[in-house]
């Protein structure tokens, strides 16, 4: 069967799973049943527990589904704790449902993978090691890829049932009073596993840092917490902050910033209260530095900003040029660090973030939003998840939901060395062009023909070139040229959920 | 509007035309000239392999309204007619003579460009010259350089050959420099050419980079060569006009062109006569104001 962006999807697997293809990215009004978690009652007196592997022996059996967030990114210590344990201990059938996984967690992915302990996974993404792996067909079952805000929807309705949450935390008092902002590992906002602390059968807490109860603030409480086992060390402080907060003096980098900053600006939401999400890497840091500016000259302050949060943003809380931070995730220690000292840093869970299934969540009051591609093609679909060899390498993050702001740019260099970045139709689609706004290339931008407001308000200013993207693309291929099509096999290695829960792409197996 | 008499050249970026991702995306950042060298930056090792890539650049990638330029290896060594050859094959807008001494040089330089002209079938003075002064004999012959060949469009100063050739360094203050700066300057004035000043390569050092352009703007010079893309925005932020001048070099265009209608050739503006310079000035400023992105459309002011 096609969807509504023309992608052929598995009709087995489709009839399978029982899920239903892409048609739109409205959401409209439909009645949700909420699944809640299965608890054992207790006074909480005896949680504190010293052996991980007792818990893990206890808690976890064949078949099961057990999830981890990522906060901790490259720096986690527990996911391979606890998985080391999990594989040793024989335990098979396990559906991993992380809210993603990160690249120190590959090789115990794989081993488990190999070893018929995990057979299911859901995740945002993969990287390296772990996305060649399962791009080659080494997982029997797809994997199901979900955005931020998708996977708090499947918890929520009940599509992925937590049978055990495994959360390394910075700090827990012995019941199980936790939060990322104190300790040796933090990380400030525990947004994301504050969905597993809240529908997991059963939750587990780990960490290195036993504080006396009771503790607060209390982000993840004491009622929804079955164990606190003590361990050596939940992380590497030093590899947890993405590294993304230098200064970027890459000149084409600052270029697409640059005009990033001036299509805001020249927007109709550039006003007084508007709202905005960036994101990691250096030319979203290198916006909110353009923005700064412009927000001082031209004596505008924004309501809020959203997602995950830099330290370049909080420093604009401080400065007073955005009233609050909306934080589900923070990318640097100064990021965390502001969270803990300044109140109007509100923490958010990936539900209150994005979760469309919602009686209202922060995305849908986001104006403005800046988002990355892999590829995008001339329908405005965005590639954030497969190289243009087919081989998975990506994560949505919060890719879909943001996309909903009503102002969405995408900000991506015209080529990558040979690879062209705009192209007749990504390898795989992630975000439907139909929430796709405008494209901020190094050489000029395109506006998507639906928002001929956007057109109106953009195609004169002076020193910015307005195209079409079919004539981006072109100018990419005259680059670069045109690459021969990828060779697929016909097993079905993952499917892209749209954050509704209608899949909106397929991944097939590469061809050797 | 205005007739586009002049070519605006405050920015040279300096390519090194050994690095394919720096030539791919040279044409991006809005630089008025682009200058691919073959010389400095380039290893022995690479005098080849870097010419091919510069010829190809120069015949299929799309650098928009820029000037291109390519700083040919010098006359004393092995590759300087290789290069000429495939330079004006590729038709590219402007050589660059580096460590030009004399008028011989650059006439040199001419019979080797007409001859390769021929060769390949491209019109007799096509290509256009320029020359660099990157020593104290240069220095001296500037008028002559300036006036050697039809085909020069500019002349630019080259200041860290130059310093060694004058036994010192260059300074923040530039003092060393100030003989240098206006031989060549004047020079290229009286041959009504265009005057480059040298490289600020500290990038590290915005304050110091600014004073110094804004001291050869108030000499007069068409611009400056830079090192880094970065550089590009901060000089025509020096040349940027302001309002007030806009709204002056207006008023000249409306009242030549109001004067003109009436058969007039010289006209009186608030009293004062306005003559060919003020005319000439007034158009400099509003290509400068077009260029710098103040202009909309129809001509008017943006305020920022």
């Amino acid at each position: 069967m096609k969807n509504n962006v023309n992608r052929e999807l598995p009709d087995d697997v489709m009839t399978q799973l029982n899920l239903k293809p892409f048609q739109t990215t409205e959401i409209g009004h439909p009645t949700i049943q909420r699944a809640a978690p299965k608890l054992v009652a207790t006074t909480g007196s005896d949680k504190l527990k010293d052996s991980l592997a007792e818990i893990v022996q206890a808690t976890v059996k064949d078949g099961m589904t057990i999830s981890f967030h990522h906060h901790f990114r490259n720096g986690d210590f527990v996911f391979n704790m606890v998985m080391r344990l999990i594989i040793d201990q024989g335990i098979k059938n396990l559906t991993l449902a992380p809210s993603s996984l990160t690249g120190i967690m590959n090789d115990l992915v794989i081993e488990a993978i190999e070893a018929g302990t995990v057979t299911n996974i859901t995740s945002s993404g993969m990287r390296g090691k772990l996305g060649e792996f399962v791009s080659a067909g080494h997982l029997a079952n797809p994997v199901i890829f979900r955005s931020h805000g998708g996977r708090a929807r499947a918890i929520e309705e009940g599509a992925i049932k937590i049978d055990v949450a495994f959360l390394g935390v910075p700090n827990a008092d012995r019941l199980g009073n936790a939060n990322g902002m104190n300790g040796d590992a933090v990380f400030g906002s525990l947004g994301y596993a504050l969905m597993d602390a809240q529908y997991a059968n059963k939750v587990v807490l780990l960490t290195d840092n036993i504080v006396p109860y009771p503790n607060t603030p209390a982000s993840i409480k004491q009622t929804q917490v079955d164990y606190v086992v003590k361990v050596d060390q939940v992380g590497d402080p030093d590899k947890i902050g993405s590294g993304a907060t230098r200064f970027t003096t890459d000149p084409k980098e600052l270029k697409i910033a640059k005009t990033v900053n001036e299509v805001i600006t020249k927007s109709p939401y550039f006003k007084e209260d508007f709202s905005f999400q960036t994101g990691s890497g250096g030319a979203a840091l290198a916006v909110t530095r353009y923005l700064r500016q412009a927000m001082l000259d031209h004596n505008i302050k924004a309501s809020f900003a959203l997602g995950g949060i830099t330290k370049p943003t909080t420093d604009l809380l401080k400065e007073g040029l955005v009233r609050k931070i909306m934080d589900v995730q923070d990318f640097d220690r100064g990021a965390a660090e502001s969270m803990h000292t300044n109140a109007n840093q509100q923490e958010i869970d990936a539900s209150w973030y994005a979760d469309p299934y919602n009686k209202g969540a922060m995305v849908d009051q986001l104006d403005v939003v800046i988002l990355s591609a892999l590829e995008i093609d001339t329908k405005f679909n965005v590639n954030v998840m497969s190289g243009s060899d087919g081989v998975i390498r990506g994560a949505i993050g919060g890719h879909q939901d943001a996309a909903t702001a009503k102002m969405t740019i995408i900000s991506a260099p015209l080529v990558r060395g040979r690879l062209a970045t705009v192209v007749p139709d990504v390898t795989t689609v992630v975000t439907p062009g139909d929430s796709i706004d405008v494209l901020v290339t190094e050489v000029g931008i395109a506006i998507n023909p639906k928002r001929q407001d956007l057109i109106a308000a953009l195609e004169n200013v002076p020193g910015i070139p307005v195209f079409t993207i079919e004539e981006l693309q072109q100018k990419a291929a005259a680059i670069v040229g045109n690459a021969q099509p990828i060779e697929y096999t016909d097993k079905t290695v993952a499917l892209i959920e749209y954050r509704d829960g209608t899949i909106i792409d397929a991944i097939k197996q590469v061809k050797d | 509007m205005v007739e586009n008499t002049e070519r605006l050249r405050r920015t040279m970026m300096f390519v090194p035309g050994n690095n394919p991702a720096m030539v791919k995306d040279a044409g991006i950042y809005g630089a008025d000239s682009i200058m691919f060298d073959l010389e400095d930056a380039v290893s022995l090792a690479e005098k080849d392999a870097a010419r091919d890539l510069i010829y190809e650049a120069l015949t299929t990638v799309d650098y928009g309204d820029a000037e291109l330029v390519v700083r040919i290896n010098g006359l004393d060594t092995p590759f300087y007619e290789n290069d000429i050859q495939a330079m004006v094959k590729a038709k590219v807008d402007v050589i660059r003579l580096p460590k030009t001494e004399s008028a011989e040089m650059i006439q040199t330089l001419e019979t080797l460009v007409i001859a390769a002209e021929k060769e390949f079938g491209i019109e007799v003075g096509t290509i256009h010259l320029m020359a660099a002064i990157e020593s104290a004999k240069g220095v001296l012959n500037a008028p002559e350089i300036a006036t050697a060949s039809e085909r020069m469009i500019g002349i630019a100063l080259s200041a860290e050959d130059y310093t060694t050739d004058m036994k010192t360094h260059r300074y923040p203050d530039g003092a060393e420099l100030e003989f240098a700066r206006n031989m060549v300057l004047h020079a290229a004035r009286a041959a009504g050419i265009a005057a480059f000043d040298t490289v600020f390569t500290n990038m590290d050092d915005p304050d110091g980079f600014y004073r110094e352009t804004e001291h050869i703007h108030q000499l007069g010079f068409d611009g400056k060569s830079l090192v880094n893309p970065r550089q590009i925005e901060m000089v025509n932020k020096v040349y940027e006009p302001t309002q007030k001048e806009i709204a002056t070099a207006k008023n000249v265009i409306t009242a030549i062109a109001a004067a003109k209608a009436k058969g007039s050739g010289v006209i009186a503006m608030n009293g004062q006569m306005v003559d060919r310079p003020v005319v000439l000035r007034a158009q400099r400023v509003m290509n400068l104001a077009k260029a710098s992105h103040l202009l909309d459309e129809e001509g008017n002011y943006i305020e920022k």
